[in-house]
């Protein structure tokens, strides 16, 4: 299997969740890439934040984007060019705060992508704040008596705004990731799946996760009522059970595919003076 | 007669803009020079809304504050307008909406019960604008036929009750004198903002992407409507921040694109045009102006953005700034904006206005033969390939995903060569001087090109230093008053020698501007150089020729 590694010193915290999503995002692009997925067809697009160094850890094409704007950079790559496959990592601030509306149009174009969202519920890179899905009270270093907002529930978010593929799982499951990964790539359409990932420094939820989570089983991911039912079960805020796995997947045609395909721009001139023509 | 000014008014949603269109293409047709001012609110119904329409035996890019003709569709059109008549001018009006006033010995008037005539022939309201042309035609000699020809080609809508309509008042208004056509070849009428679209497609453009936004919405139309047949990829995203980011997704997949939009949508767009200096990605911004702070006049011009064109975006990087001031530059310009964006991997940020935007001019089809899409440097493969390597230009050879043995790297982080992310400080100095480095084949580069322009008496000792649209209306006046036009039409880099040369030999120099602190006069300034005078105007209203001939006298 070829390398995907590059030579760049990791700098993530001993311990961080981020290395799994690192090793199992590896690990699917080397399977991929060895069952025929030209490797330079892959593109991983970041925003800004400890999740977006995953660029610099990957020996593929990288667009190391702005905080929040993975998803139009990523649509835009896939317009132009429908062949590649293109995956953008983001974080939960990046995705759910600065970059939202983005996310939701990219779920409402259901273009060919796939959003792996880093989602540690605090913001690690600028020191320990609050972020859209951080429990209400959560004391962050702008909130330091507790925040005085609900999370809202992003998969919700993302039924409500036409993602075709919703899937949600942990950083320390690493063959559920592997697997979702997978599927949320091969998938046609816009998926996405929310990673919750440990911080260990600034919210570590280890435990709280190993106590709650369980995967979803008989659950039939065509069925966008029970998607609905499964997705709201947990609202990032309550202490109840967390399901992960697949909740939703659907057919649906895509964004990319609807533009007219690149021609030559040779003739143009000739065009350009039949169109002058009708206006004399 | 070679030149005749024609107002045309009435409420948005008479169709005056329509009107404005068929009366110019009337007179496009028999040989004359065409200019339109539109001149319209932020309303959709209602408000006073007026297009004013020259027509020349010379080109004239530039309208006439006073009229030959006034048609007067509602009383405010005539209450606000009657001023501009000149001393043997026509008012032709609906008498069922309009009284005319006393007016001064030699005006004429021709008063026709459009409202009633409409009615009379089952047309729809909005055909007293078809009524008023068939008017003005007869008046000046023009066949019916003719007009007919060019009402078919505009109105889709209730055609024939419009022609039925309009017939009959062309039957039975006067005719008053023979306006005759003039033997020269019609030009293609356009405005500047189809010219840009016309010049971004001969430059290779692939993707137009853009939120809507007074005056850069038409090409995102225009675009639109064509996209087919220029296999063009269109796509209006949720926001000006999406539409730069996407675009930047479009240039690093090596298909050139081009977003447009105004000052307050290029607010949300410059943390992606900062994002393009760094990461050395190919843009074309088309910012149209329009008057602020803020959402300020939207339908009006000014050229208040070129400070902000100038230095947006956070960090020191090469970028490329031009400001067309007619069509056939617009043309040109947006084409070469497309070939510097992807030689040098820079933002090319066109800047236009209002009036350069919406207007209509004659375009003088020798300008297409100016423009043609250059390739960028392009990695040959000699070498293992990095995104950033550091080169004698500082030109990075290119290379696209999907192309084999290429790990091309993009990073808005300061990076190294092969697009890692760095925090030291040498690399950082190494990449930041390889960015900038750029701008010298870039000047080299323009030292051919048009980057200032001389126009009117080259010898005179009284010069006008203008920019953008404001070009038409100085050579007119420099024309008139046997004065030199220096326009700089690149801003960026900023061509100081070329400018210098420009303005050597002139006595005085006047600057005129559609801003309030003289923006262009202020580069200048810096080099040195002395301006003597500020003409400068920021009601979001162009000077007319007459008007700023006036003020540009008084300082002589």
């Amino acid at each position: 299997m070829m390398t995907l590694g590059t030579k760049t010193v990791n700098t993530w915290c001993p311990g961080c969740g981020n290395f799994a999503i690192l090793n199992a995002i590896k690990t699917v692009l080397g399977a991929l890439t060895e069952e025929g997925l030209p490797v330079e067809n892959i593109v991983l697009v970041s925003g800004i934040g400890c999740h977006a160094k995953i660029v610099d850890y990957v020996n593929t094409n990288s667009f190391y984007s702005l905080h929040g704007r993975v998803f139009p950079a990523a649509t835009g790559m896939k317009v132009a060019r429908p062949e590649l496959t293109v995956i953008g990592h983001a974080g939960d601030g990046d995705a759910y705060g600065e970059g939202l509306e983005h996310l939701i149009f990219a779920a409402k174009r259901n273009v060919d992508i796939t959003a792996i969202i880093h989602d540690n519920r605090v913001y690690g890179l600028t020191t320990g704040q609050y972020t859209p899905t951080s429990p209400a009270g959560f004391k962050g270093r702008s909130t330091p008596f507790g925040t005085k907002e609900l999370p809202f529930n992003p998969l919700a978010l993302m039924l409500a705004s036409g993602a075709t593929f919703i899937a949600r799982g942990t950083s320390h499951g690493i063959d559920l990731l592997k697997k979702l990964f997978r599927e949320a790539i091969l998938h046609k359409g816009f998926s996405i799946v929310d990673v919750l990932q440990v911080c260990v420094t600034y919210y570590n939820m280890y435990e709280y996760y190993e106590k709650r989570v369980y995967e979803l089983k008989d659950h039939d991911p065509e069925d966008f009522n029970a998607a609905g039912r499964k997705i709201r079960e947990w609202d990032y805020n309550n202490d109840g059970k967390i399901a992960i796995g697949v909740f939703y997947t659907k057919d649906a045609p895509t964004f990319e595919k609807s533009f007219p395909s690149t021609g030559t721009t040779e003739d143009r001139g000739q065009k350009i003076r039949e169109l002058l023509k009708d206006s004399i | 007669m070679d030149n005749l000014s024609m107002l045309i008014g009435g409420k948005a949603g008479f169709g005056i803009d329509k009107a404005g269109q068929i009366i110019a293409a009337i007179f496009n047709r028999r040989g004359y020079r065409i200019y339109v001012y539109r001149d319209y609110p932020s309303i959709i119904r209602g408000g006073h809304t007026f297009s004013l329409i020259r027509a020349s035996a010379t080109r004239r890019d530039a309208h006439e504050g006073h009229v030959d003709y006034l048609l007067a569709l509602d009383q405010e059109t005539f209450d606000l307008h009657k001023g501009r008549l000149k001393s043997e001018a026509v008012v032709i009006y609906d008498n069922d909406a309009v009284k005319v006033s006393e007016l001064p010995d030699g005006i004429r008037t021709i008063g026709s019960p459009l409202a009633k005539v409409v009615k009379e022939e089952a047309a729809p309201d909005i055909s007293r604008n078809t009524c008023i042309i068939a008017i003005l035609c007869k008046t000046i000699g023009i066949d019916w036929g003719l007009a007919e020809e060019a009402l078919r080609r505009y109105i889709s809508k209730d055609i024939e009750a419009n022609i039925k309509a309009g017939s009959r008042a062309y039957r039975e208004s006067p005719s008053l004198t023979e306006f005759g056509a003039i033997d020269q070849r019609p030009h293609p009428l356009v405005s500047g903002n189809e010219a840009i679209s016309l010049g971004l497609l001969k430059g290779g453009l692939k993707a137009y992407l853009a939120y809507p936004m007074t005056p850069s919405s038409p090409i995102l139309h225009y675009l639109a409507h064509v996209a087919e047949e220029f296999s063009l990829k269109v796509i209006h995203p949720e926001n000006e921040i999406a539409v730069m980011l996407m675009a930047l997704g479009f240039s690093f997949a090596g298909e050139r694109v081009a977003v447009g939009t105004s000052g307050g949508g290029f607010c949300l767009m410059t943390e992606g045009l900062s994002f393009s200096g760094m990461a050395e990605l190919p843009i074309v911004v088309i910012l149209g102006q329009r008057p602020g702070p803020s959402t300020g006049l939207p339908t009006y011009s000014c050229q208040t953005e070129l400070n902000f064109a100038l230095s947006a975006g956070q960090g020191e990087f090469t970028r490329f700034v031009v400001a067309p001031g007619d069509p056939e530059e617009a043309y040109y310009w947006s084409s070469e904006a497309l070939n510097i964006a992807w030689k040098y991997q820079i933002p090319s940020i066109i800047l236009s206005d209002k009036d350069l935007a919406e207007a209509t001019y004659s375009f003088d089809e020798a300008a297409l033969a100016t423009a043609q899409e250059r390739p960028p440097f392009l990695w040959d493969r000699s070498q293992a390939y990095k995104r950033y390597a550091d080169t004698e230009t500082g030109i990075s050879p290119l290379a696209f995903p999907s192309e084999k043995d290429a790990i091309i790297k993009i990073n808005s982080y300061e990076h190294d060569e092969s697009g890692i992310t760095t925090e030291n400080g040498a690399i950082t100095k190494k990449m930041e001087d390889k960015r900038l480095r750029k701008e010298r084949l870039l000047r080299e580069d323009l030292t051919s090109l048009q980057t200032v322009r001389v126009h009117g008496d080259k010898d005179a000792k009284t010069a006008l230093l203008c920019w953008g649209s404001a070009k038409g209306v100085c050579v007119e006046a420099a024309q008139e008053l046997g004065l030199k036009v220096v326009q700089v039409v690149v801003f960026a880099p900023f061509p100081f020698e070329e400018v210098a040369q420009a303005l050597a030999g002139a006595k005085k120099v006047i600057a005129v501007e559609y801003n309030a602190t003289a923006q262009c006069a202020r580069l200048v300034r810096a080099r040195g150089i002395a301006i003597h005078e500020e003409v400068l105007k920021y009601d979001g209203r162009p000077f007319s020729s007459d008007e700023l001939t006036k003020k540009i006298e008084g300082l002589l």
